[in-house]
């Protein structure tokens, strides 16, 4: 038992993905990507945008296979869906015809729990992100800050052991962009989940994250990776102005700024 | 409703005026607006009537061909109070509805159930769907005969096509939700843990369900048309029965009177369509004005 405890939770070896395109023609979205993460591990994978940062994710649900390569979840390979995972969407993925609390419910409830159980912990998860009094709210009824929170309790209420997200705030104000970073640290530091976070902000990666990979302009693949040192527990709104902050952020962005400026040539070609 | 509180809000108020000054402003505008729209309404359809009854008595349409709205009533009044030549009005309309409401019922089922399977099975869709194609080329109504041959003059035959007639436009819009469902809400469902058929009865469902019922509105109506059809080609009773001996009488007040009943019928129905659907679907989003 002791060493699996030590196996990574996430790896990914040469992994490579190609997809046919409607008119037949294959393309290489991912090439020789490799990533591991650990056990309780923030990960962040930044890169231009279109490089293939969410096939990535797709690989690990297993909602994707890879083309080549192997991908591995807490030491074992990928069979369909893996229930330890949760994952969190760019886009709203609430069912808009149930209330707030039974979208929450949806999971425990999905996985044969019986519904006083669900309800129980779903109120609990509500409380914990502070929505006890829109239980029984329509998500059209929310802004988009509350919808984020409601996606997230929906999520950490199956206690995944692996949280993926996928650019999860990109649709979000500053604001309420910060204030859900703080949220997520909270959440994660309390459920000690290792997360894969997609996102095209390379500050949101440096201050959320133990680890950030810079990804090359598609097919994509791993250019490099930065080990971020800074303290935990860390207070988001604040920590953008830290000297080590801005010194991550100087020698990320000019890795990522080559990737970034090849995407773009390629796409104005 | 809308255009009347956007556009209180949009005037320009004096500096000062307290927000029930403005909402007292703006509902008694919406009354009026209200007010407006039935006024014209109703004006409309008064002047229609006293233009054809005038058009009727003075012989600038012949009455015998285009009737007159006065003769309508007094035959609507003769048939409802003494019944029709062929027996009571109300069975007539009785037989007609058991035809339109159980065709409609099945083929809607019909249709969703299908609509629904090949929706979530490519390859089931992508063979049957040519046979679909072919099926829904024939127009309905020559299967009138045809099912009146096999099944007779009662009431087996005016259901058949009135499931006919419902089952395709069901059938499209069921098997176009389900391919229309949020790829993100599908994957989110499937993370969460569903199975595939909690899948398909938790997400897919509900989120075809706007589709589902914007072909109920209007199939209702060619459930109607099935079994007044089906009357027509042969019966004995029903509203097309009705319409179809008038017409052998040249009696057209009686033709107009049994489209009158038709009409009131299919609009009752859709009424009662849109309450049930404003029940179902009370998680849309409501314009502004109506949450407030």
């Amino acid at each position: 038992m002791a060493h699996e405890k030590t196996t990574p939770a996430i790896e990914l070896i040469n992994v490579s993905r190609r997809f046919l395109s409607p008119t037949g023609k294959s393309l290489t979205a991912l090439r020789d990507f490799t990533m591991t993460v650990e056990r309780g591990e923030f990960v962040a994978v930044v890169g231009p945008t279109g490089c293939g940062k969410s096939t990535t994710l797709n690989l690990i649900t297993g909602l994707a296979s890879p083309s080549a390569g192997e991908v591995r979840v807490m030491g074992g390979p990928v069979k369909g869906i893996d229930p330890r995972i949760g994952f969190v969407f760019q886009t709203d993925a609430l069912f808009p015809w149930r209330t707030v609390i039974e979208n929450v419910m949806a999971g425990p409830l999905f996985r044969g729990k019986p519904r006083p159980q669900a309800q129980a912990s779903a109120r609990d998860w509500l409380a914990r992100v502070g929505l006890s009094r829109f239980e029984q709210h329509y998500p059209h009824q929310l802004s988009g800050g509350m919808r984020k929170r409601v996606a997230l309790a929906q999520t950490f209420i199956n206690g995944p052991e692996i949280l993926l997200m996928d650019e999860p705030f990109s649709s979000l104000d500053v604001q309420t962009r910060v204030l859900m970073h703080e949220e997520l640290l909270r959440l994660w530091s309390e459920a000690r989940a290792s997360v894969v976070f997609v996102t095209h902000d390379l500050e949101e990666a440096i201050a959320l994250a133990d680890k950030v990979y810079v990804l090359t302009a598609g097919p994509a693949t791993v250019k490099s990776v930065y080990t971020i040192d800074l303290p935990r527990p860390r207070v988001v709104a604040d920590i953008r102005y830290e000297q080590s902050f801005i010194d991550y952020s100087r020698t990320i962005w000019a890795d990522l700024k080559e990737e970034v400026e090849t995407s773009y040539a390629r796409a104005a070609a | 409703m809308t255009d009347a509180t956007m556009d209180i809000s949009s005037r320009a108020f004096r500096p000062g005026t307290s927000d029930a000054e403005i909402e007292a402003a703006a509902a008694k505008a919406a009354r009026h607006r209200r007010r407006t729209v039935m006024f014209w309404r109703v004006a409309i359809l008064v002047a229609f009537l006293v233009l054809w009854e005038f058009a009727a008595r003075l012989a600038w349409i012949d009455p015998f061909f285009y009737a007159m709205p006065s003769a309508i009533a007094l035959r609507l009044y003769e048939w409802t109070t003494e019944g029709t030549s062929e027996g009571p009005l109300w069975y007539h309309l009785y037989v007609t509805m058991e035809e339109s409401v159980i065709g409609f019922v099945t083929g809607s089922v019909a249709g969703i159930i299908i609509g629904v399977a090949l929706g979530r099975n490519r390859m089931a869709a992508d063979i049957f769907s040519i046979y679909i194609k072919v099926i829904n080329s024939i127009p309905r109504v020559v299967l009138a005969p045809i099912f009146i041959m096999i099944l007779g003059l009662g009431l087996a035959s005016k259901v058949a096509l009135a499931f006919v007639m419902v089952f395709f436009v069901v059938f499209h819009n069921a098997f176009q939700g389900v391919r229309e469902a949020d790829r993100a809400m599908i994957a989110n469902a499937r993370i969460l843990g569903a199975s595939n058929w909690q899948l398909t009865r938790s997400v897919i469902v509900p989120s075809a369900m706007s589709w589902i019922f914007a072909s109920l509105h209007v199939s209702f109506g060619f459930a109607i048309i099935g079994a007044i059809v089906g009357e027509f080609v042969g019966s004995r009773y029903g509203i097309g029965l009705l319409i179809n001996i008038a017409k052998g009488s040249f009696d057209a007040a009686g033709m107009y009177a049994a489209i009158v009943i038709v009409m009131v019928v299919a609009l009752g129905a859709e009424y009662l369509m849109t309450m049930v659907e404003d029940r179902l679907a009370k998680w849309r989003p409501q314009p502004l004005h109506e949450t407030q």
